[in-house]
């Protein structure tokens, strides 16, 4: 019993990390003023980025290779809400289909219909000494592959960079008020572009994850939806660094509690625990615009006199 | 106001770079272009199968939904949640219509198809009732509602509505009394094709011709000027445009069911609800110019089948053509918005 509960920690760890990753990404694009639908078209980018690097060079140059076309994709919502001044929802749809679409059709182009065969090497869970040993919280926390160490490391620097630097506020101020960051000297679109590339990194960064730490390959589609799993995950940890990393964990949770269910004999639908998140995300929505913890300019076009 | 003249320039000049797009894409791929090209017409338009079954069939759901995100975005309701709406309509109406089968069609087809469209509604009110009494972005809602809707089908087809020897995830075939009939023997396309032209002339009138469609547009156009200048009651409007483009969603959902597949089951819907924004934005929003967008997209959906089965095209690349087209359109609105100031 210990172990199974063991295991289903593990995983749900192992599940949240790419969607806490992509969820990082969001949070910055999103405290900036933009709701980045492209998100799911940098994580599959990300992904098929990830095998083509991986196969020309290894397991870094995969993760280097997911976050430029992570990045490639988000520059395209970029120029296309920032330059040619459109609507930022539907450019990120838009840019999530084309890249939906590209993969599919690339990936198909490339490695044919057997591609499914295609596997690369893969990053193992690696104990930390002492910590991993922790009771109940040791193996879940610290036998997990590098990159989510990594990932606990950015969420700390995350946090210190957007409370208390100057950038960080420039880009809250941005996300607030465009109108006085750009009376106080800060370019906003500079700074939403600059927000845009991060998340798009990120949201690649997520989609390696998910071929060079989980799946081992690419197959066509594999981000399915969590892109906008982690748009719920910023809304329902409000806005804030530490409330993403528990909104992903719930979201892990979640969907590792299916697997339970099943090991335990229990015939409870899981399809309601997999809505769950979402009918929570919805509630924390109801329950916090109230509050104004949302950014005040989030889903607002820029001014023309903020540019 | 655009003359027509123009409109009609700019959709030939977008239709052009989109053929200019797929051949550079299967050169790009190393395919043969010109097979390909001709899988794609055949499919599409080739014969009369390919029209009445495939092409036709297809344009279905996409008018229903394109016209449901063209009158939202009309009123400047970003609704983004066409697929939970549809998918919420195609649920309510198996559920009722596995019900009423055993009704006379007069009786039972009308409240099924009814039933559709007020699920979709409802699914739409959940996110207009959140927007209104709490100023919650109906981006994030509608997007929210997709997935409960689609975990809601998935339990739907394993659960409660799952046909008894609860082997295949779906639900039984629906009665004859229950199913839109056929438009032509033989071929697949059915009466919720016409019901959607019917719908688009009607949504074009009241758009153009009625007071409160006027309303629509002027909130869709700047809400506060609306308000302010023309007594308009924004948010009122806003509300019951979204809950109506739901209807007009849900309805789709209720074609699809009663009208094609006859059972419900998970991924009824290939993203007809994602497709549904570069429907509507192609034709400017505007109804009529919807039909004619769903068509292109119903053809080159079947069409980019057919180039898949005969020579070997991935079908996925009609989703990176679409994609193409809502970026295409954006620039062009910029150029034109550059040129006029």
């Amino acid at each position: 019993m210990a172990d199974t509960f063991g295991d289903f920690l593990q995983a749900s760890v192992r599940t949240a990390t790419p969607l806490a990753l992509a969820a990082y990404g969001e949070l910055v694009v999103e405290r900036a003023g933009i709701i980045n639908l492209g998100l799911e078209g940098a994580i599959i980018a990300g992904a098929f980025g990830a095998l083509v690097g991986a196969g020309a060079g290894g397991i870094g140059a995969g993760f280097a290779v997911a976050m430029i076309a992570g990045c490639a994709a988000t520059a395209v919502v970029a120029l296309v809400v920032l330059w040619l001044r459109a609507d930022a929802i539907i450019a990120g749809t838009a840019v999530t289909m084309l890249a939906l679409g590209l993969t599919g059709t690339l990936y198909r182009s490339l490695y044919g219909a057997q591609g499914a065969a295609l596997s690369v090497p893969t990053l193992s869970p690696q104990a930390l000494p002492l910590l991993a040993d922790v009771p109940w919280l040791g193996r879940a926390l610290f036998v997990q592959p590098v990159i989510t160490y990594a990932l606990y490391g950015l969420a700390a620097a995350l946090w210190w960079w957007m409370t208390r630097t100057h950038a960080g506020l420039a880009l809250r101020a941005v996300g607030e008020r465009p109108v006085a960051a750009f009376a106080a000297g800060i370019s906003p679109v500079r700074v939403q572009a600059l927000a845009l590339l991060f998340g798009g990194a990120m949201g690649g960064l997520a989609g390696g994850v998910l071929v060079l730490a989980q799946v081992g390959t690419f197959a066509e589609g594999m981000s399915s939806g969590r892109g906008f799993i982690a748009i719920a995950i910023v809304v329902l940890g409000r806005w804030s660094p530490l409330g993403v990393a528990a909104a992903a964990l719930l979201f892990g949770v979640a969907s590792q509690l299916q697997y339970v269910f099943q090991s335990l004999g229990w015939s409870v639908p899981y399809q309601l625990f997999l809505a769950l998140p979402y009918v929570l995300t919805l509630l924390a929505l109801a329950g916090t615009q109230r509050r104004a913890e949302a950014p005040a300019a989030l889903g607002k076009p820029l001014d023309d006199d903020t540019r | 106001m655009r003359r027509p003249g123009e409109r009609w320039a700019v959709s030939a000049a977008t239709l052009l770079v989109i053929v200019a797009a797929v051949s550079a894409i299967l050169i790009a791929g190393g395919y043969d272009t010109s097979r390909a090209l001709t899988a794609l017409w055949n499919g599409a338009f080739g014969s009369p199968y390919a029209v009445l079954s495939a092409t036709l069939v297809r344009a279905t759901p996409l008018l229903f939904v394109g016209l449901a995100v063209g009158l939202a975005f009309r009123a400047g309701v970003l609704n983004i949640g066409a697929e939970g709406q549809l998918l919420a309509g195609a649920t309510t109406a198996a559920a009722v219509g596995l019900f009423l089968g055993g009704f006379p069609r007069p009786l039972a087809l009308p409240v099924v198809l009814i039933a559709g469209a007020a699920a979709g509604s409802a699914w739409a009110g959940v996110a207009a009732w959140l927007k209104q009494q709490f100023g919650v972005l109906e981006v994030i809602s509608t997007l929210m509602l997709n997935f409960v809707a689609a975990y809601m089908v998935s339990w739907a087809v394993r659960g409660p509505l799952q046909e008894p020897t609860h082997v295949y995830p779906q639900t039984v075939e629906l009665a004859d009394a229950v199913r839109l009939p056929a438009l032509f023997a033989g071929h697949r396309l059915h009466l919720g094709f016409l019901l959607g032209l019917a719908l688009a002339v009607a949504l074009w009138w009241f758009l153009m011709h009625t007071a409160a469609g006027f309303r629509v547009r002027a909130v869709g156009a700047g809400a506060s000027a609306a308000r302010s200048a023309g007594g308009i009651n924004a948010a009122r409007t806003a509300t019951l445009v979204f809950v109506a483009s739901g209807a007009l969603a849900g309805l789709g959902g209720a074609s699809e069911v009663t009208g094609v597949t006859f059972s419900l089951y998970e991924g009824i819907s290939p993203g007809y609800g994602y497709s549904a924004i570069a429907v509507a934005l192609l034709a400017r929003l505007h109804p009529l110019a919807i039909v004619a967008t769903a068509l292109l997209f119903g053809a080159l959906e079947s069409g980019a089948s057919a180039m898949q089965r005969d020579a070997n095209v991935p079908s996925v690349i009609a989703t990176v053509i679409e994609a193409l087209v809502v970026l295409g359109v954006l620039a062009l609105d910029h150029a034109r918005a550059s040129r006029e100031s």
